[in-house]
Parts: structure tokens; C-alpha cells; sequence
């Protein structure tokens, strides 16, 4: 128990600090790689608690495609160059009062929520799906995951497909002097359009502007 | 103090969550760690499911958190590729300027 308390606050301060890090930091490469760090040991404490496949999904799925996706993003953006450019003085006080004001408020609610948690009624389980000692985690979440919501995985592979669809058809251009292949083109000529039969008189040769 | 119960890992999650909230006002720069903080949001979202899946000993969170991973993954995707496309027109992401629907 001690153990687990230990790696908890170890890692839990390192999420928060990477956290804060994220929003302040200068550089936003900087930025990303906290981001990571973030990911990184937030899987790390989902793998303490028991949730081992989400853990490893979340290091797949964060660290190796989004923060990924953000780093060729920063790097294909020259955005270094408008680090320099001060913005307006008054606008940031303005900006730094209303977020820390709602930030305050959010997590003031947050925790009364949580404090609250005491005080709550009995807790009735509802849900059809338990965690059972003898499946793995990954084994039970398969079993759960292609049965009872089927449907909800296959819409979530409808969202990613909408998500590529949209990726690509934003950042698609369309490049001048380059000669494609069209394919309706293609297939729309018939033998009436592409092929004239012409009678050739002997000696006189065929005119091919007709 | 020594014993971690589901009070830490919500008053994780909930710190996480306001940095998140905190760094989307803060942010005068660019727009990509905007993005970068409402990943964080969803993040903390994902912590609150999983640790009252494992305090209920219930598998609907983590399956629920698998689906938020999907549209955290699809949301970043789209963001980006929008956040490339204005550089293309505008070559300049500064949120100060971006203020093309003010009319």
C-alpha cells in the first residue's frame, strides 16, 4: 500500500507539473513534449489501478499518434518567428484574470463535488458488465467491447473514417500544371467520338482536319 | 494520507481539468496549444471514468474511455489539419489576430 501511495503522488506530481508546463511553456515544441510527459504517466497510474489495456492504448494512441500529429505540426509551421511579437499589454491582464476566475470557480465546484462524495446515498449497480479476477483486463474488455456495444464501436470507426475523410479534403490542393489522369474522361468517350471510318480514294491521300 | 482511494484520483483529474480550462484563457500565442488544452481536458475526463470503473468494479468506464480516446483522436486530427490550412491563407496563427467572423 505504501508503494502504490508512493508511485501515486510521484507520478500524480509529475502529471500536474507537465500540465502546467504545457500551458506556459514559450516554446510550443517544449509544450508537446510535456504533453507527452503527460500522457506518458497518466498511463503509467491507469496501469497501477488496474486498467492495464488502456494504459497501453493511451501510450499507442496519445504518444504515438497525436503527440506525434502535433510535433509535425509545429515543425511544418514557422511559427518561431512570432514568438517576439508582443501582444497588447492590457488584453493579457484582462485574459489572465477572467481564466484564473473561472479556472478558480471550476475547481472550487470540482471539489465540492468530490467532498461530497461522502455524503452520497447507497450506490445501487446497475451496470451488466463487472470486473471479474479471472479474465484479464484486456480479455474482459474484448468481451464486453464486440458484444454489448457493438454498435457504439462501430459508430466511434465512423467517426475516426469522418475525422480522415475531413483531415484530408481540408489540407487537399489541387496542384497547377500537372497533368492528371481523368477518368470519367476516360470513360466517357464511345466508338461514335473516338473512331471516324473514312473511305480513302486511291491517289488523293485523306485530309485528317475534316 | 498513505491510503489512495478514488478522492486522489478525482482531485487529480480535477486539477487537470481546471489547468486545462486555466491554459485555453491564458493562451495568447497560438492556437495549437489551445488544442494541446482541451486534449488535456479529455484527459482528466478519462481518469474520472477509469478510476470509478475500477472503485465500482464495473468495465462500462474503461469502454466508455476507449470511446473518448476515438473522438479525442478524430477532434486533433481535424483541428490541425483546420489550424494548417488557415496558416496557408493567413500565414499566422496568433489567436489575437484570427478575428475574421468579427465582421
Amino acid at each position: 500500500m505504501l508503494a502504490h501511495s508512493l508511485f501515486f503522488y510521484f507520478f500524480s506530481t509529475i502529471t500536474v507539473f507537465s500540465a502546467i508546463m504545457v500551458t506556459i511553456s514559450r516554446n510550443t515544441v517544449y509544450s508537446v513534449f510535456f504533453l507527452i510527459l503527460v500522457f506518458v504517466s497518466i498511463s503509467i497510474l491507469f496501469i497501477m489501478i488496474g486498467a492495464e489495456f488502456l494504459g497501453m492504448i493511451m501510450l499507442i494512441v496519445y504518444v504515438g499518434a497525436v503527440a506525434v500529429l502535433f510535433l509535425f505540426v509545429v515543425m511544418m509551421l514557422n511559427i518561431t518567428e512570432q514568438v517576439g511579437k508582443k501582444t497588447s499589454r492590457k488584453g493579457i491582464i484582462n485574459n489572465v484574470s477572467i481564466g484564473f476566475v473561472v479556472g478558480l470557480i471550476i475547481f472550487l465546484e470540482l471539489l465540492v463535488a468530490i467532498g461530497g462524495w461522502k455524503y452520497k446515498g447507497d450506490f445501487i449497480s446497475i451496470s451488466s458488465v463487472n470486473l471479474t479476477t479471472d479474465l484479464t483486463n484486456t480479455h474482459a474488455l474484448g468481451n464486453v467491447l464486440y458484444t454489448e456495444y457493438i454498435h457504439l464501436f462501430q459508430i466511434s470507426g465512423m467517426i475516426l473514417l469522418i475525422a480522415m475523410i475531413g483531415a484530408i479534403t481540408l489540407t487537399f490542393r489541387k496542384k497547377e500544371n500537372v497533368k492528371r489522369q481523368s477518368y470519367f474522361e476516360q470513360i466517357k468517350r464511345d466508338k461514335e467520338s473516338a473512331i471516324s471510318l473514312v473511305d480513302v480514294e486511291s491517289g488523293k491521300g485523306v485530309n485528317l482536319d475534316d | 494520507m498513505i491510503e489512495i482511494g478514488l478522492g486522489h484520483y478525482l482531485t487529480l483529474s480535477a486539477i487537470i481539468f481546471t489547468i486545462g480550462i486555466v491554459g485555453i484563457f491564458l493562451n495568447r500565442k497560438n492556437v495549437i496549444i489551445i488544442l494541446m488544452s482541451i486534449e488535456l481536458i479529455l484527459l482528466s475526463i478519462n481518469i474520472n471514468l477509469v478510476s470509478f470503473s475500477i472503485y465500482l468494479q464495473s468495465l462500462v468506464g474503461q469502454v466508455f474511455t476507449m470511446f473518448i480516446l476515438t473522438v479525442a483522436a478524430a477532434e486533433a486530427s481535424v483541428g490541425l489539419a483546420i489550424i494548417v490550412i488557415y496558416y496557408k491563407n493567413k500565414s499566422s496563427i496568433n489567436v489575437e489576430q484570427i478575428s475574421s467572423l468579427k465582421g
